[in-house]
This record gives C-alpha cells, structure tokens and sequence, in this order.
C-alpha cells in the first residue's frame, strides 16, 4: 500500500512533465529532447526563490510560468519553425528537431553549469509528515501531488471542452486538414510548444522541493517522459497521465524490492514492451 | 565484381597513404601527440561506421557508447583467461549480437522509437552492470593489464580503419547498399519494389554496433582501470554523432572530415575551459544542423562542381 501511494505521487509529477512533451510532440509535432532542461530551470528558480531569497518556493511559478513560456515561444519560432517550413517530408523534420533539440539541452546544460556549477542542490520545503492509511509521507509530495493533478485536469478540460482545445486536437489529428477548416496551424503550434514547455517548467520547479538535483539531470526526465509519452500513445494527454502513474509505481516498486539504482531499467522493461506489443500506445488504434 | 581502372588506383593511393600513416609513430618525439592522435583515429573509425547505419537510413543512433562498453568490458573480463585476437572477435559478435537485438527490437518502427531506445541503452546497460557487479561480482571497476602502449593502440585502430572502408565501399557496390539507398529515399517504395526493410536495416546496424564494440575492446588497455561509469559514457555516442554531421554522412569519408577538426577544439577547449564543453557540444548541434545540414564534405563537394563548372560557363 506504502508502495503504492508513493509510486502514485511520484506518477503524479511525471504526468506534469509528460503532458507538456505530449502537447510538444502532438500537436508542434517537435520530438523536444530538451524539456529535461525546461524541467532543470523550473527547479533552479525554485532553488534561488527558496535559499537566496528565503521565500515559499511555489511563489517562483509566478515567474516561472510567464518566463518559461516566452521562451518556448521564442524557441519555436525562431529555432524549430524554420526547419517545419524546411522540412520536406515528416521524416526530415523528425531527424532535424531531434538533432536541434539535442543542441538546445546540450547549450542549456552548458549555460547552466557554467552559472551554477556542477554540484547538487536540494533544499527544504514542507518535509513534514503526514500520516494517509497509517503511513508517513511527505507533505512536499503530497502538495506536488496535487499540484499535478490541478494541472492536468486544467489541461484535460482545455483540451476537451473548449474550442481553443478542439482546434488543438485538430492539428494533432491531421495538419493539413487542419488547415483547410480554418486553423492557423502554426500559431496553434506556437503556442502548444510554449505551453507544453512552461507544464515542464513547472513539474521541475515542484520536484525541486523533493528531490536533490544538478545541472544535468534533465536528461534522465527527457528520457523518462519520452518512455511515458510514447507508452501513453502519441498526444494523448489521458494515455500520457495513465502511463507516467504506471511507470511511477513500477520504480517505486522496482527501488524498494529490488535495487534503487535499477529505476532506469524498469523504465525501460516498461518501454520495451510497448515497443514489441503496443507500438501505439495503451490507448490509440493501429496506424495503417 | 569488375574494378575499373580508377577503383584500382584509388585502392592503391589509399593504402599508400595508410602506409605513410603507420610510420607515424616512428618519427622522432611522436610520443607527445600520439596522445591526439590516437582519440582522433578512434573517432574517425567510429564516426564513419556510424555513418555506414545511420547516413543513409536517416536512423539517429546514440547507441555507439554501449557497444563501445561491451567492447571494453569483453576485454577487461576475458584478458586472462583467452588470447587477445579471440578476444577482438567476441567484442564484434557481441556487438553484433546486441545490435541485431536493438534492431529487431526497433528497427521496424519510426525512427523517434530508435533514437529515444538507443539514448538510453548505454546508461540502461550501465545500470545493469552495475548492479550486477555490486550484488554478485564483488568489485567494480576491472584492471586492464597489457604490454600495449598508445603505439600499438594506433596501429590497431589504423587497420580497423581500413577495414572499415573496405567494408563501406563493398557495401555500396553491393544490393544491400542499393537497397539501403531506397530505403532512405522512400521507405513504402522500397517496400514495394520487395526490399526485406527491416532486414536490411538490421544488418547494416549490426556492422556499426560490432565495429564500436571492437572499437571499446582496443582502446580498453587504455584506460588501464575500466569501471561502468567511464565504459559507458554517454558522451561518447553524441561525439561521434556530432563529427558524422560535422563531416557530412553522404560519402564515406565524410566522417573524417569531421573527426578531424572537431577532435582537435576539443582537445583545445576541455584542456582550457574544461567546463565549456558540453556548451560547445550543443552550439556545434545547433550550428551544423542551420548551417551545414550536408556537412563538411558536401561543402567541399558543392565547390568541386562549382569550380569544375566554371570553365564551361565561360566558353558560352
């Protein structure tokens, strides 16, 4: 049961990260390789807001979100949407935004290294226990928990019950057709990139508060939503939150039982049985 | 197979200039940059099998530090007990074998699938090794003890070299790199015209996979003391994927192109400004997909037509 809830926080967090690459990579059609480093700034602005200047660290969303959204949006545009309008096949444009995005994480981590150094960070917030089903649990995680859940049910019912949302769906079904009904597809693509980054900004500024980091942990996050995204299916939000709670209790019970430096490899098990049994996803149909 | 003329020639020029190479060591106060030298080699041997795979099936491998791990560790593992050449030879099975898994595993699917399973398989394998080690095997790093001195490394990795381009121009020549060709072309034509994609795409992978693994098991007595962390580098595999571009993956010697300069800054920058590197790594992503998308050698291509097409502009 302890495994469980924990495994299921910890889900909670990696479904922030997720639904924010999900929303890059279904509706901008960007593989980001570089939302790790998003993630990575979101907890070092955590970090400052909370030891240098002694304050709640969930203030710094205030800043964060704003911040991590311009940036996004000025990522897209100026680096990723020249190679869109290169790109002359679908192909093209996956190998161009994987090898751009790999660029930016390896610029970003450099930036953030020569700013911060190499050393780990973690600070104190709300390590207090609290007791659910007579056992202990941090309270730090149970706020990111919810936290988590605010944000995607935000996001889910964006998606689903606005129109803004539906002409993102649109895009994310066919970009073309799209386009013929009267969507602007690169503004909407613009703006799915931004918001999917500021999402991963925020999901590291909330695993600041429980987890040590360093400038280049992102990588591992990347690596870990990417398992989630594709796990989830292709721009399924629902799928993403299902299967970042499912690899969530899988580390957490691959850490307690068995060894915790094998969680990368329990993600990977997860991964590849997708690849051999459900290349789709736990919830989408068979491509033709 | 029929060799025409400038084939035979071409061949012999390539082993002169091979030949020149080997004395290298020789020359007097060599010893100093031998130490450049030799990791420039080591590159250009990995860069150019990458390029073998992934230039033209388009497919990002990142998998080049997990075979080069396996590779280290088949010789640091079996240096006692079994003769060095046998020991060159499993590292290639064994990369070969792991390839040919990786492969089937994702091959058959879109390359996003590829890229994201290989960017993980060196940590993944690391992480195995490691807790295999810890849990059954006592210590965890490994003493590699040989006679081999950065000389021998060099000779080594230049006759791996040449047999890596003979491998590359026989697979040009061959069916299997006219189908590999449609199949970066167009996948679904390839298909149709009763390509065995998969198949091929396989085998071309499982060449690069071993020529990285015996890559790691000459470069082993190196390192002297190999532990997981230091064999399975990821950096490796972004190294080598940077100098292919770099160099240009439409030639087969395009990657040296690369190697070469990239090697050189950063060996400049990591002795200068040993915090930079992984900014200059990613600004050399950036700089090299806007800029050179066909890399150096298609520069250098672009101008040799331009320069042969000049004269007969002007007779008009």
């Amino acid at each position: 049961m302890q495994i469980l809830i924990t495994g299921i926080f910890l889900g909670g967090v990696y479904a922030i990260i997720a639904v924010g690459l999900s929303l890059q990579y279904g509706v901008s059609r960007i593989m980001n390789l570089a939302v790790g480093e998003m993630l990575v700034a979101g907890a070092f602005a955590a970090f400052w807001f909370s030891t240098a200047q002694s304050l709640n660290p969930y203030l710094s969303l205030l800043v964060v979100i704003p911040v991590a959204f311009c940036a996004n949006w000025l990522i897209y545009r100026y680096l990723l949407l020249p190679l869109v309008r290169r790109a002359k096949t679908r192909g093209q444009l996956e190998v161009d935004s994987i090898l751009v995005t790999f660029g930016l994480s390896f610029t970003l981590v450099g930036i953030f290294l020569w700013a911060f150094g190499g050393q780990f960070f973690n600070y104190s917030f709300l390590s207090v226990p609290v007791e659910i089903f007579d056992a202990r649990y941090g309270q730090n995680r149970v706020l990111a928990f919810a936290i988590a859940f605010v944000v995607c049910a935000a996001l889910w019912i964006w998606l689903n019950h606005t129109r803004s949302g539906l002409s993102m769906r649109a895009i994310s079904v066919d970009t073309r057709a799209a386009s013929l009904v009267a969507i602007d597809v690169e503004k909407s693509s613009n703006f799915a990139f931004a918001l999917g980054g500021a999402i991963a900004a925020t999901g590291g500024m909330v695993l600041s508060t429980f987890l040590t980091f360093d400038a280049s942990i992102g990588i591992v996050f990347t690596l870990k939503a990417l398992v989630i995204v594709i796990m989830g299916g292709v721009g399924d939000i629902r799928g993403a939150i299902v299967a970042a709670l499912v690899l969530g209790i899988t580390e957490t019970i691959v850490a307690r039982l068995i060894d915790p430096g094998l969680t990368l490899a329990a993600a990977y098990v997860l991964f590849l049985l997708i690849l051999l049994f459900r290349p789709q996803g736990l919830f989408g149909r068979a491509q033709t | 197979m029929k060799l025409t003329q400038t084939d035979v020639w071409r061949g012999l020029a390539i082993l002169v200039v091979f030949f020149v190479l080997a004395w290298l060591p020789v020359v007097p106060g060599a010893d100093g940059w031998l130490s450049i030298v030799v990791p420039i080699t080591m590159y250009t041997v990995l860069a150019t099998s990458w390029a073998i795979f992934s230039g033209p099936t388009h497919y990002v491998s990142l998998a080049t530090a997990a075979f080069f791990g396996v590779g280290s560790y088949t010789l640091a593992l079996g240096l006692e007990s079994v003769p060095y050449p046998l020991l060159l030879l499993m590292a290639a099975v064994l990369g070969g074998v792991m390839a040919a898994l990786v492969g089937w595993a994702t091959l058959r699917l879109s390359g996003v699938y590829f890229v994201i399973f290989t960017l993980g398989l060196a940590e993944l394998i690391r992480q195995v090794f490691t807790w295999y080690q810890n849990n059954m095997g006592g210590s965890r790093g490994s003493y590699v003890f040989t006679e081999f001195t950065d000389k021998h490394i060099y000779w080594q990795l230049l006759a791996l070299a040449l047999l890596v381009y003979l491998v590359g121009w026989l697979i040009n020549r061959s069916r299997l790199g006219f189908a590999i060709r449609i199949i970066g072309g167009d996948e679904s034509v390839a298909k149709h015209s009763g390509i065995n994609v998969a198949w091929s795409k396989i085998v071309l992978f499982m060449v690069s996979g071993s020529v990285a693994a015996v890559v790691g098991a000459i470069l082993a007595p190196r390192f002297v003391y190999i532990e997981p962390a230091m064999a399975f580098n990821p950096q490796l595999s972004f190294m080598v994927v940077i100098m292919a571009l770099l160099g240009g993956t439409q030639r087969l010697w395009g990657p040296l192109m690369g190697a070469i300069p990239f090697a050189l800054v950063w060996e400049f920058i990591a002795a200068n400004f040993p915090a930079q590197t992984t900014l200059l790594m990613g600004v050399a992503f950036l700089l090299v997909v806007f800029y050179i998308p066909n890399g150096i050698s298609g520069v250098l291509i672009r101008w040799y037509h331009q320069l042969r097409a000049k004269p007969g502009v002007s007779h008009e």
